[in-house]
Protein backbone atom coordinates (compact mmCIF):
# COMPACT_ATOMS: atom_id res chain seq x y z
CA UNK A 1 0.00 0.00 0.00
CA UNK A 2 1.60 3.36 -1.05
CA UNK A 3 0.66 6.10 1.47
CA UNK A 4 1.34 9.82 1.30
CA UNK A 5 4.29 9.60 3.39
CA UNK A 6 5.93 7.97 0.84
CA UNK A 7 5.22 10.46 -1.88
CA UNK A 8 6.38 13.12 0.76
CA UNK A 9 9.52 11.22 1.08
CA UNK A 10 10.48 11.06 -2.63
CA UNK A 11 9.42 14.59 -2.67
CA UNK A 12 12.25 15.53 0.23
CA UNK A 13 14.38 13.52 -1.25
CA UNK A 14 14.31 15.35 -4.65
CA UNK A 15 14.21 18.57 -2.65
CA UNK A 16 17.70 17.74 -0.68
CA UNK A 17 18.67 16.55 -4.03
CA UNK A 18 18.48 20.06 -5.80
CA UNK A 19 19.98 21.82 -2.72
CA UNK A 20 22.87 19.65 -2.99
CA UNK A 21 23.08 20.34 -6.59
CA UNK A 22 23.30 24.31 -5.40
CA UNK A 23 26.47 23.20 -3.51
CA UNK A 24 28.31 20.81 -5.57
CA UNK A 25 28.01 23.28 -8.91
CA UNK A 26 28.58 26.58 -7.44
CA UNK A 27 30.63 27.63 -11.01
CA UNK A 28 28.08 26.63 -13.28
CA UNK A 29 25.00 28.55 -13.61
CA UNK A 30 23.31 26.10 -15.96
CA UNK A 31 23.45 23.70 -13.43
CA UNK A 32 21.90 25.85 -10.87
CA UNK A 33 18.89 26.34 -12.71
CA UNK A 34 18.73 22.20 -13.46
CA UNK A 35 18.83 22.34 -9.67
CA UNK A 36 16.27 24.72 -8.82
CA UNK A 37 13.91 23.06 -11.33
CA UNK A 38 14.39 19.69 -9.39
CA UNK A 39 13.06 21.61 -6.30
CA UNK A 40 10.49 23.07 -7.49
CA UNK A 41 9.53 19.54 -9.58
CA UNK A 42 9.68 18.20 -5.63
CA UNK A 43 7.34 20.52 -4.56
CA UNK A 44 5.24 20.11 -7.06
CA UNK A 45 5.16 16.47 -6.13
CA UNK A 46 4.43 17.15 -2.16
CA UNK A 47 1.21 19.37 -3.87
CA UNK A 48 -0.18 16.82 -6.28
CA UNK A 49 0.09 14.09 -3.07
CA UNK A 50 -1.53 16.09 -1.16
CA UNK A 51 -4.48 16.70 -3.55
CA UNK A 52 -4.64 13.68 -4.63
CA UNK A 53 -4.89 12.01 -0.70
CA UNK A 54 -6.80 15.02 0.70
CA UNK A 55 -9.38 14.57 -2.42
CA UNK A 56 -8.49 18.47 -2.87
CA UNK A 57 -8.35 19.70 -6.56
CA UNK A 58 -6.58 22.58 -5.91
CA UNK A 59 -3.35 21.23 -4.84
CA UNK A 60 -2.97 20.56 -8.77
CA UNK A 61 -4.21 24.01 -9.78
CA UNK A 62 -2.02 25.54 -7.60
CA UNK A 63 0.72 23.49 -9.54
CA UNK A 64 -0.45 24.67 -13.07
CA UNK A 65 0.97 27.93 -11.88
CA UNK A 66 4.09 26.88 -9.96
CA UNK A 67 4.63 25.32 -13.45
CA UNK A 68 3.79 28.40 -15.18
CA UNK A 69 5.99 30.22 -13.23
CA UNK A 70 8.94 27.41 -13.13
CA UNK A 71 8.66 27.72 -17.20
CA UNK A 72 8.81 31.43 -16.87
CA UNK A 73 11.63 31.37 -14.94
CA UNK A 74 13.55 28.62 -16.63
CA UNK A 75 13.20 31.40 -20.00
CA UNK A 76 14.51 34.34 -17.82
CA UNK A 77 17.33 32.44 -16.59
CA UNK A 78 18.56 31.12 -19.84
CA UNK A 79 18.00 34.48 -21.31
CA UNK A 80 19.71 36.15 -19.17
CA UNK A 81 22.69 33.94 -18.94
CA UNK A 82 22.79 34.11 -23.16
CA UNK A 83 23.41 37.55 -23.41
CA UNK A 84 26.13 37.44 -20.28
CA UNK A 85 28.15 34.92 -22.11
CA UNK A 86 28.07 37.12 -25.26
CA UNK A 87 29.28 39.88 -23.08
CA UNK A 88 31.63 38.14 -20.58
CA UNK A 89 32.81 34.60 -22.84
CA UNK A 90 31.93 33.04 -19.51
CA UNK A 91 29.54 31.98 -17.05
CA UNK A 92 31.24 31.53 -14.19
CA UNK A 93 28.82 32.83 -10.87
CA UNK A 94 32.21 34.38 -9.54
CA UNK A 95 32.43 36.95 -12.25
CA UNK A 96 29.23 38.22 -12.40
CA UNK A 97 30.29 41.01 -10.79
CA UNK A 98 29.02 44.06 -13.39
CA UNK A 99 26.95 45.73 -11.28
CA UNK A 100 28.80 45.56 -8.06
CA UNK A 101 25.98 44.72 -6.32
CA UNK B 1 3.64 -6.72 -4.57
CA UNK B 2 0.76 -4.95 -6.26
CA UNK B 3 1.25 -3.28 -9.76
CA UNK B 4 0.84 0.03 -7.71
CA UNK B 5 3.22 -0.86 -5.33
CA UNK B 6 5.93 -1.73 -7.67
CA UNK B 7 4.92 1.04 -10.27
CA UNK B 8 5.61 3.62 -7.26
CA UNK B 9 9.11 2.12 -6.36
CA UNK B 10 10.26 1.60 -10.27
CA UNK B 11 8.95 5.42 -10.55
CA UNK B 12 10.32 6.94 -7.64
CA UNK B 13 13.59 5.13 -7.86
CA UNK B 14 14.17 6.76 -11.04
CA UNK B 15 12.77 10.28 -10.21
CA UNK B 16 15.89 10.16 -7.51
CA UNK B 17 17.99 8.42 -9.58
CA UNK B 18 17.60 10.91 -12.86
CA UNK B 19 17.47 13.95 -10.04
CA UNK B 20 21.01 13.06 -8.47
CA UNK B 21 22.93 12.27 -11.88
CA UNK B 22 21.80 15.81 -12.76
CA UNK B 23 23.58 17.20 -10.18
CA UNK B 24 26.36 14.72 -10.22
CA UNK B 25 27.15 14.77 -13.91
CA UNK B 26 30.29 15.48 -15.38
CA UNK B 27 28.89 16.86 -18.80
CA UNK B 28 26.34 19.07 -18.56
CA UNK B 29 24.34 17.85 -21.91
CA UNK B 30 23.97 14.30 -19.68
CA UNK B 31 22.59 16.48 -16.92
CA UNK B 32 19.75 17.47 -19.16
CA UNK B 33 19.11 14.06 -19.92
CA UNK B 34 19.01 12.92 -16.13
CA UNK B 35 16.40 15.68 -15.55
CA UNK B 36 14.28 14.68 -18.68
CA UNK B 37 14.27 10.84 -16.85
CA UNK B 38 13.21 12.72 -13.49
CA UNK B 39 10.76 14.91 -14.97
CA UNK B 40 9.12 11.55 -17.53
CA UNK B 41 9.29 9.60 -13.90
CA UNK B 42 7.58 12.03 -11.97
CA UNK B 43 5.19 12.30 -14.44
CA UNK B 44 4.10 8.67 -13.72
CA UNK B 45 4.07 9.18 -10.25
CA UNK B 46 1.28 12.26 -11.04
CA UNK B 47 -0.34 9.42 -13.24
CA UNK B 48 -0.13 6.88 -9.91
CA UNK B 49 -1.79 9.86 -7.98
CA UNK B 50 -5.02 10.19 -10.34
CA UNK B 51 -3.69 13.54 -11.80
CA UNK B 52 -3.44 13.02 -15.65
CA UNK B 53 -3.92 16.23 -16.71
CA UNK B 54 -0.83 17.99 -14.63
CA UNK B 55 1.32 14.34 -15.46
CA UNK B 56 0.62 15.56 -19.39
CA UNK B 57 1.44 18.54 -18.45
CA UNK B 58 4.63 17.98 -16.97
CA UNK B 59 5.90 16.09 -19.88
CA UNK B 60 4.61 18.78 -22.38
CA UNK B 61 5.81 22.05 -20.76
CA UNK B 62 9.05 20.50 -18.72
CA UNK B 63 10.39 17.85 -21.06
CA UNK B 64 9.03 19.55 -24.00
CA UNK B 65 9.75 22.96 -23.62
CA UNK B 66 12.29 23.75 -20.88
CA UNK B 67 14.61 20.44 -20.87
CA UNK B 68 15.33 21.14 -24.85
CA UNK B 69 15.21 24.99 -24.19
CA UNK B 70 18.26 23.52 -21.59
CA UNK B 71 19.44 21.41 -24.19
CA UNK B 72 19.90 24.30 -26.83
CA UNK B 73 21.61 26.86 -24.44
CA UNK B 74 24.23 24.15 -23.21
CA UNK B 75 25.00 23.14 -27.05
CA UNK B 76 25.07 26.72 -28.54
CA UNK B 77 27.19 28.24 -25.41
CA UNK B 78 30.98 27.39 -26.02
CA UNK B 79 31.59 26.85 -22.26
CA UNK B 80 34.96 25.06 -20.94
CA UNK B 81 32.91 22.74 -18.74
CA UNK B 82 35.85 21.26 -17.33
CA UNK B 83 37.31 23.76 -15.75
CA UNK B 84 34.10 25.07 -13.90
CA UNK B 85 33.88 21.02 -12.63
CA UNK B 86 36.96 21.51 -11.01
CA UNK B 87 36.42 22.98 -7.80
CA UNK B 88 33.49 20.44 -7.40
CA UNK B 89 34.86 18.23 -4.89
CA UNK B 90 35.81 22.00 -2.22
CA UNK B 91 32.39 22.22 -1.76
CA UNK B 92 31.37 18.84 -1.17
CA UNK B 93 31.83 18.30 2.66
CA UNK B 94 29.86 21.64 3.07
CA UNK B 95 26.87 20.14 0.78
CA UNK B 96 27.14 16.89 2.51
CA UNK B 97 26.67 18.35 6.23
CA UNK B 98 24.15 20.74 4.98
CA UNK B 99 22.18 18.10 2.92
CA UNK B 100 22.46 14.90 6.30
CA UNK B 101 20.74 17.86 8.38
CA UNK B 102 18.24 18.75 6.00
CA UNK B 103 17.16 15.62 5.75
CA UNK B 104 17.16 14.89 9.35
CA UNK B 105 14.92 17.88 9.78
CA UNK B 106 12.52 16.90 7.32
CA UNK B 107 12.40 13.21 8.54
CA UNK B 108 11.49 14.49 11.99
CA UNK B 109 8.71 16.49 10.49
CA UNK B 110 7.30 13.82 8.57
CA UNK B 111 7.57 11.41 11.28
CA UNK B 112 5.22 13.52 13.78
CA UNK B 113 2.98 14.45 11.41
CA UNK B 114 -0.52 13.60 11.49
CA UNK B 115 -3.28 15.92 9.65
CA UNK B 116 -5.53 18.42 11.69
CA UNK B 117 -9.22 17.49 12.72
CA UNK B 118 -10.78 19.67 10.73
CA UNK B 119 -8.67 19.23 7.48
CA UNK B 120 -11.33 17.43 5.47
CA UNK B 121 -13.81 19.87 5.84
CA UNK B 122 -11.56 22.63 5.22
CA UNK B 123 -10.99 21.59 1.67
CA UNK B 124 -11.54 24.19 -0.60
CA UNK B 125 -12.26 21.96 -3.66
CA UNK B 126 -13.51 18.67 -2.79
CA UNK B 127 -12.90 16.19 -6.16
CA UNK B 128 -16.04 15.47 -7.82
CA UNK B 129 -16.49 11.66 -8.55
CA UNK B 130 -18.70 12.24 -12.12
CA UNK B 131 -15.92 13.60 -13.81
CA UNK B 132 -12.79 12.50 -14.87
CA UNK B 133 -9.59 14.49 -13.76
CA UNK B 134 -9.12 17.00 -16.72
CA UNK B 135 -12.68 18.39 -17.11
CA UNK B 136 -12.79 18.40 -13.34
CA UNK B 137 -9.61 20.97 -13.45
CA UNK B 138 -10.90 22.67 -16.13
CA UNK B 139 -14.11 23.56 -14.51
CA UNK B 140 -12.32 24.66 -11.68
CA UNK B 141 -10.10 26.80 -13.67
CA UNK B 142 -12.03 28.61 -16.08
CA UNK B 143 -14.62 29.38 -13.12
CA UNK B 144 -13.04 29.85 -9.42
CA UNK B 145 -9.21 30.80 -10.48
CA UNK B 146 -10.31 32.42 -13.79
CA UNK B 147 -8.10 35.59 -12.67
CA UNK B 148 -5.54 33.68 -11.40
CA UNK B 149 -5.49 31.92 -14.84
CA UNK B 150 -5.21 35.01 -17.07
CA UNK B 151 -2.58 36.40 -14.47
CA UNK B 152 -0.11 33.33 -15.51
CA UNK B 153 -0.84 33.88 -19.13
CA UNK B 154 0.45 37.48 -18.48
CA UNK B 155 3.29 35.93 -16.17
CA UNK B 156 4.06 34.03 -19.88
CA UNK B 157 4.20 36.99 -21.89
CA UNK B 158 6.12 39.09 -19.20
CA UNK B 159 8.87 35.97 -19.66
CA UNK B 160 8.64 35.93 -23.31
CA UNK B 161 9.13 39.67 -23.93
CA UNK B 162 12.01 39.49 -21.47
CA UNK B 163 13.48 36.61 -22.97
CA UNK B 164 13.25 38.32 -26.74
CA UNK B 165 14.70 41.79 -25.04
CA UNK B 166 17.11 40.21 -23.88
CA UNK B 167 18.92 38.07 -26.14
CA UNK B 168 17.79 40.04 -29.16
CA UNK B 169 20.69 42.04 -30.98
CA UNK B 170 21.40 43.48 -34.22
CA UNK B 171 24.90 42.14 -35.95
CA UNK B 172 26.42 45.03 -37.87
CA UNK B 173 27.84 42.76 -40.21
CA UNK B 174 24.53 41.16 -41.37
CA UNK B 175 22.83 42.82 -44.37
CA UNK B 176 19.28 43.56 -43.27
CA UNK B 177 16.34 44.84 -45.33
CA UNK B 178 15.63 48.90 -44.44
CA UNK B 179 11.65 49.39 -45.51
CA UNK B 180 12.11 53.52 -45.12
CA UNK B 181 14.88 53.63 -47.33
CA UNK B 182 13.12 51.24 -50.06
CA UNK B 183 9.91 53.57 -50.26
CA UNK B 184 11.39 56.93 -50.59
CA UNK B 185 13.90 55.61 -53.05
CA UNK B 186 12.77 57.65 -56.20
CA UNK B 187 12.31 56.50 -59.33
CA UNK B 188 13.74 59.45 -61.04
CA UNK B 189 16.98 59.35 -60.15
CA UNK B 190 17.64 55.76 -59.74
CA UNK B 191 16.22 54.77 -63.96
CA UNK B 192 17.12 56.88 -66.89
CA UNK B 193 16.33 56.34 -70.52
CA UNK B 194 18.18 56.24 -72.78
CA UNK B 195 17.54 56.16 -76.81
CA UNK B 196 19.73 53.76 -78.28
CA UNK B 197 20.42 53.86 -81.95
CA UNK B 198 20.02 50.54 -83.79
CA UNK B 199 23.35 49.18 -84.85
CA UNK B 200 25.51 51.53 -82.65
CA UNK B 201 24.79 50.37 -79.02
CA UNK B 202 25.50 53.20 -75.84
Amino acid sequence: MVTLEHYLTVAAVLFVIGIFGLFLNRKNIIILLMSIELMLLSVNINLVAFSSFMNDLVGQIFTLFVLTVAAAEAAIGLAILVSFFRNRGTIAVEDVNVMKG
Amino acid sequence: MGAEVFAFYLFALSTITGGLFTVLSRNPVHSVLWLILSFLSSAGLFILLGAEFVAMLLIIVYVGAVAVLFLFVVMMLDVDFASLKAEMSKYLPLGLLIVVILLMELAMGLAVWVPADGAQAARAAPTPIEFHNTAALGLLLYDKYFLLFQLAGLILLVAMIGAIVLTLRHRKDVKRQDILAQIYRDPDKSLSLKNVKPGQGL
